[in-house]
């Protein structure tokens, strides 16, 4: 996207096109981890641009050529907030499937690794909110150390940090059935 | 397991999810929504208000960004083109008409590309 600050509304709006077809996937995934499910994670995404365009022109002032992803994904991120206030509910405990862990499957060694990957997914959500929004942006987003502070609020050192014990914590708890039965089972 | 081993799995269980296809038709029945309700605000108004051209794009346009941020797309698109249109129509009504084309012609374009 352009540095140069707008000229005109048709450019505002051109580079909002920009911004939508570049970043549609990126707002889809944080959305849809963040909720669970695909229904849900549409409506955060529909929202988060609309919320994006009605903003966008101080958005391209304020971000002084700096990239827009992180603002766009703290829309989705409060927006996500509000969902749940609104509906007095936490995310769903289980992502639906994203099509990845129902995939056909031939060896033993594959299952095994879809059980590990569900594990994982199952640990993400158990995570404190703010370390799985954070892994969420590295990991489905990859979005580096200083786009996830400016998503967050955060200092980079802070950041770091919060990553490293996400990290932490959640191999502690994909890892602790393994060692407690001896097997892949939790 | 390493930590560059676990962060792979992470990697791959948090693989980016794609938006579902109906996504699409979703912004399509949008668009259908926004044309009726600029046709429903056309209605309402007084044939004064109708003989400047400028006076219905702009209430249209509020009532549509306020359905969706894959509409919003769509309307951006066409009011960019507003000014030619308006060049080469005689009249408020054909001016309507051209708008419309725009839009649906824009979604198609929109929704073929994904």
């Amino acid at each position: 996207m352009s540095d140069k600050p707008p000229s005109s509304k048709a450019d505002i709006d051109a580079r909002f096109s920009e911004l939508y077809k570049t970043h549609l996937r990126d707002v889809y995934s944080y959305s849809y981890y963040r909720v669970g499910n695909h229904h849900d994670a549409e409506d955060l995404t529909e929202q988060t641009f609309l919320q994006a365009y009605r903003h966008f022109e101080r958005a391209l002032r304020e971000a002084n050529g700096r990239p827009l992803r992180p603002w766009l994904i703290r829309i989705a991120h409060n927006l996500a907030a509000n969902f749940y206030r609104d509906r007095s509910r936490k995310p769903e405990s289980g992502i639906e499937d994203a099509g990845m862990i129902s995939a056909p499957h031939t060896t033993e060694s594959l299952v095994e690794g879809r059980e590990q990957l569900k594990a994982i997914l199952d640990g993400v959500q158990q995570l404190p909110d703010d370390r799985r929004e954070a892994l969420i942006m590295r990991f489905a987003l990859g979005m580096d150390n200083r786009e996830i502070a400016r998503a967050l609020g955060r200092t980079d050192g802070a950041t770091k940090v919060l990553l490293h014990r996400a990290i932490r914590q959640l191999e502690g708890m994909v890892s602790e059935p393994v060692a407690d039965s001896g097997g892949a089972e939790r | 397991m390493s930590a560059t081993d676990f962060e792979a799995l992470l990697r791959e269980a948090l693989a980016p999810v794609e938006p579902p296809a109906d996504m699409a038709l979703r912004l399509e029945s949008t668009l259908v929504s926004l044309t009726e309700l600029a046709q429903e605000e056309l209605d309402a108004w007084e044939l004064s208000a109708m003989r400047d051209p400028r006076n219905w794009v702009r209430p249209a346009l509020a009532a549509v960004v306020g359905v969706s941020a894959g509409t919003a797309l769509v309307v951006l698109r066409v009011r960019a083109r507003h000014r030619v249109r308006k060049q080469r129509s005689s009249n408020p009504v054909e001016l309507v008409e051209r708008t419309f084309e725009d839009a649906a012609e824009e979604a198609r374009r929109i929704f073929r590309r994904r």
